[in-house]
């Protein structure tokens, strides 16, 4: 039994026929090959697959592609401009070493895209709490957290 | 730009692909593959009496099932003993696929090939085997009773006894003024990468050939693996570490019995076939490390220094022993750290448990070794009343006394003769940094207002850059790129940066034209691997030689063709040129050209290089005697043996008096890896390093029951550190060359994990004066230690 899925991925319109225990992230990955959406747990506590959905970040391996119909997603893919030129909390990354391994990175990249929309100006603690809900094995945070506000400046120097 | 890029922290060449999705990850590659799954034994230790796969058969998109049993001559046979060693009398390994007897939750038994990932675990569930239980052998002193066995033909369960010894230990510490004695316990604990294992293979019919990707820190020898299992001439075996998310050690090990099975199978069916780990196959099938129980007994002096130390250690390795007794070397090896201590003996004790294997995870020994040797510090400064500081200093090798013998054998089968270092000066640093000497008044004036804080101090010397060797192959092709590959793998630690900063400098290019391949047998075919904090030492210096034959055959080229002296020239941007004479030069890319003799032009570039357009004399031939076309080189580095890094850090905690809460108020690093070729990369291995080690300290455990079920396989109850858990890293160098290699690198990836227990725990110590013996210590386990105390002394009191 499959179901057909459609759905705006990085602002394409795309469909899809998957079974209905398919995971968005598998659909993404697979059905899709979107495969810059990683899973580092599938069981909702590492953040590697959060994706976002309607703007709000999502643990893509918690969903299943049905209930994502309908909506729109963005990936890491769809983060840097049509141009290819990398977003600001791309660059931030890049600029203060906010990776190592890259594995947990598109997870950390959409969370963060999501809070500096909400929050342009975080504080120290607004950052932790943000990013709180992803794991990195290799950077041990402190050039993530750097990274975060540079991405505001960043954002603040291009608004 | 300027082409000296040694030393810079320049941004990483690989982030833009890494940053916009564009990584290609193991699970990444062959979206039209079969997927693999496999049935795991749900037991500790168990006889198989029966498999039962008709379930299986009606599940639709199934392909195969594989037992023991279908598994063919070397397919079957036991996976190897990667290093052997004297002392490890009863070493034993797993088959790819169980044959007979389980001896861990999570050992292969069933192999499941279907359509997608999904159809095979649908497989896989309806596959019955009857297991009759066996008694399980849990924990290192079960282990050591021996009730029971794990391997019915390894008598007491152990598997090593090593021994490391100089002086004679008992009669020093019979004279010494000086004698303590006590246990130390550490807990088991896991690499973790957040990407897990995996193989992806394609076998070509036409071609007879295999590619095989694996999520390896060590494509070369899973090569070598594979064609050895597999029966294929090692030439017809392709190996390919993709981007990989993360290694630590556990990637180290091969061929996991996944990267014999899935090769071996995608042949059989002429099909390509991955197999992606999922996390609590990772948790119950990879591997994990630190497990050791710790008795010391420690003489000394009334300065402190130590007479004589008497270490017996019983270390946990698992069910198998791949890996031999490298965890247990490097303990008892390293264990004594920047110090030159009287006599001194180490007995390690390796036994089997029914656990999952035991092999190195970033430290690998070096933790339990360090831990051991810092408590003993701490211990004598505290029975001496003297300061921790100074007891450390009373032991230091000095900087005059290098090289230092420590007379013992490393892990590399060479003397522990450290090359270079300057522990006087990294204790200054340190006490600097986190302000040592006046902590005395911070932790009165904090405890006047009801806090408990307490400072730490750990030091270590890590052995780094093991051989036997690395190789480096550059070649500037006719466009003016420059092609570096290096046999070793990379899993994040920025080497196709750090090696193209390397070359560029060398070469006297630009670094945008400099590209670095790793651990792709395609281009380079002989390496040994990523690991013991080897790559910058190993690859680097490799590359750094193989780059200078280029320079020099770049110049001759060149000389010829500007008719100068190749000692007048240098390379600048990418241009020789004769010095002090820009107009004189020649780019690299025409000298490609010309290093290369044509009888057919392509391009007009390459129309230069002609039989017609060339000159020379016609008495010689167009390659001169000894000479290659091409403007390429390659060389190798192989050192005598390891350069030792070393390093301090210091920690201020507060520990909660009402719930035993710790919270870490600072964290400082002062490390010396020699010259530093990115800092921004070293210190970034160092954030992650410590972070690893505050896992270890204050989180992660291996949850074991007694029937050997891993009760917290998961990340909802493996406490693996988020952004909250970890403080901001304060860090300072210190650059000791090292006299060994020809860039006096010394390695930087596992540094920051090291001596984190050991500062951390002298840390609360400090803050509680509560003897600690045990690492990781929770929160729970701290407010036991500190009411147990307060009703002792209530009891006293009364």
């Amino acid at each position: 039994m499959t179901h057909e899925v459609a759905l705006t991925v990085n602002g394409v319109h795309r469909t899809a026929r998957v079974p209905a225990r398919r995971l968005l992230s598998d659909f993404l990955r697979h059905d899709l090959g979107l495969t810059g959406t990683h899973v580092g747990c599938e069981h909702g506590v590492c953040g590697c697959c959060t994706v976002l959905m309607d703007g709000e970040p999502v643990r893509s391996c918690l969903m299943f592609a049905v209930t994502a119909a309908g909506h729109d997603i963005v990936t890491v893919e769809g983060l840097a401009a049509p141009d290819g030129t990398m977003s600001p909390v791309q660059r931030a990354f890049q600029e203060c070493h906010g990776l190592q391994c890259g594995f947990c990175t598109p997870g950390f990249l959409c969370t963060v895209t999501a809070l500096l929309k909400d929050n342009p100006r975080p504080t120290d603690d607004e950052v932790l709490e943000g990013i709180s809900g992803n794991l990195c094995r290799c950077t041990g945070y402190q050039n993530i957290l750097k990274s975060v506000h540079r991405a505001a400046d960043l954002l603040d120097e291009e608004a | 730009m300027s082409t000296r890029m040694f030393g810079e922290p320049i941004p990483r060449r690989e982030d833009p692909r890494l940053l916009t999705g564009q990584g290609r990850y193991l699970d990444d590659l062959g979206r039209d593959a079969l997927a693999a799954a496999f049935v795991r034994s749900p037991h500790a230790h168990a006889r198989i009496i029966d498999i039962d796969v008709a379930g299986a058969l009606d599940v639709e998109g199934l392909v195969a099932v594989y037992t023991w049993e279908d598994l063919p001559g070397r397919v079957g046979e036991p996976l190897p003993l990667l290093i052997p060693h004297p002392s490890l009398t009863h070493g034993r390994t797993a088959y790819p696929l169980a044959r007979d007897v389980v001896r861990h939750v999570g050992e292969p038994v069933v192999m499941v090939v279907a359509r997608d990932r999904y159809l095979a675990e649908d497989a896989a569930g309806m596959i019955r085997v009857e297991y009759e239980p066996l008694p399980p052998v849990v924990g290192i002193e079960n282990a050591a009773r021996a009730d029971h066995l794990v391997h019915d033909d390894v008598p007491g369960n152990v598997g090593a006894v090593l021994l490391q010894e100089t002086g004679d230990v008992a009669a020093a510490i019979e004279h010494a003024p000086h004698v303590l004695e006590f246990r130390l316990d550490i807990e088991r604990s896991a690499s973790t990468p957040l990407e897990g294992r995996g193989v992806y293979a394609r076998w070509d019919a036409d071609d007879e050939s295999l590619r095989v990707y694996s999520s390896t820190q060590a494509s070369t020898s899973v090569r070598a693996a594979i064609a050895a299992r597999l029966g294929l001439p090692p030439g017809k075996v392709e190996v390919i570490a993709p981007d990989v998310g993360g290694g630590f050690g556990v990637k180290i090990v091969h061929p996991w019995p996944e990267e014999v099975l899935v090769p071996w199978a995608a042949r059989l069916l002429g099909r390509e076939l991955k197999w992606a780990e999922d996390r609590r196959e990772h948790f119950v099938s990879a591997a994990h490390e630190r497990g050791q129980v710790q008795h010391v007994k420690v003489g000394f002096d009334g300065a402190g220094r130590v007479l004589g130390l008497d270490v017996r250690i019983l270390h946990d390795h698992g069910a198998y022993t791949p890996y031999g007794v490298i965890i247990p070397i490097v303990t008892s090896t390293q264990l004594l750290g920047p110090y030159k201590i009287g006599a001194y003996r180490a007995e390690v004790t390796s036994l089997y448990t029914n656990t999952v294997i035991v092999t190195p995870y970033r430290g690998a020994g070096r933790p339990q070794g360090v831990f051991c040797m810092e408590r003993t510090m701490d211990r004598i400064a505290d029975h001496l009343g003297l300061d921790r500081a100074e007891v450390r200093e009373a032991n230091f090798i000095g900087p005059d006394e290098f090289p230092y013998d420590q007379g013992l054998t490393f892990q590399d089968g060479r003397p522990l003769i450290y090359d270079s270092g300057d522990y006087p000066e990294l204790l200054r640093k340190i006490k600097e940094l986190i302000g040592w000497d006046g902590f005395a008044g911070v932790r009165s004036a904090a405890a006047a207002k009801g806090r408990r804080i307490g400072i730490g101090l750990g030091c270590y010397v890590e052995g780094t850059g093991v051989g036997p060797y690395e190789g480096g192959h550059v070649e500037i092709d006719s466009t003016g790129r420059v092609n570096v590959s290096t046999g070793l793998t990379s899993q994040g630690q920025g080497h196709q940066t750090v090696f193209a900063q390397i070359a560029a400098t060398e070469l006297g290019v630009p670094i945008e034209d400099v590209h670095v391949t790793t651990g792709d047998t395609r281009r380079f075919g002989y390496a040994v691997g990523t690991f013991a904090s080897r790559a910058a030492v190993m690859s680097g210096n490799a590359i750094a030689l193989a780059s200078r034959k280029v320079r020099e055959k770049a110049l001759r080229i060149a000389a010829e063709a500007l008719e100068a002296d190749p000692r007048d020239l240098d390379i600048t941007d990418g241009v020789v040129h004769v010095k002090g004479d820009p107009g004189s030069a020649i780019p690299l890319r025409t000298v490609a050209v010309l290093s290369n003799p044509l009888r057919y032009a392509f391009d007009e570039e390459a129309a230069r290089a002609t039989q017609f357009a060339v000159g020379g004399s016609p008495e010689d031939p167009p390659v001169a005697s000894g000479d290659e076309p091409g403007l390429e080189g390659k060389d190798y580095y192989s050192p005598v043996r390891s350069t030792f890094a070393a390093g301090m850090h210091a920690a201020v905690v507060e520990i909660d008096p009402d719930t035993a809460e710790i919270h870490i108020l600072r964290y400082a690093v002062v490390h010396d890896c020699g010259r530093l070729i990115n800092p921004m990369v070293v210190e970034g291995q160092i954030h992650g390093g410590v972070a690893q080690g505050i896992g270890g300290a204050l989180y992660e455990r291996m949850e074991y029951d007694e029937s050997g079920q891993l009760l917290n396989a998961s990340f909802m109850d493996f406490l693996m550190p988020y952004a909250t858990e970890i403080p901001r890293v304060e860090t300072d160098h210190l650059e000791t060359l090292s006299p060994l290699n020809p860039l006096g690198i010394k390695g930087a990836g596992e540094a920051g994990v090291i001596p984190v227990s050991a500062v951390i725990a002298s840390a609360i110590e400090d803050a509680t004066a509560i003897p600690i013996a045990k690492m990781p210590l929770s929160p729970a386990e701290l407010f036991h230690l500190m009411s147990a105390r307060e009703r002792m002394s209530q009891r006293i009191l009364s």
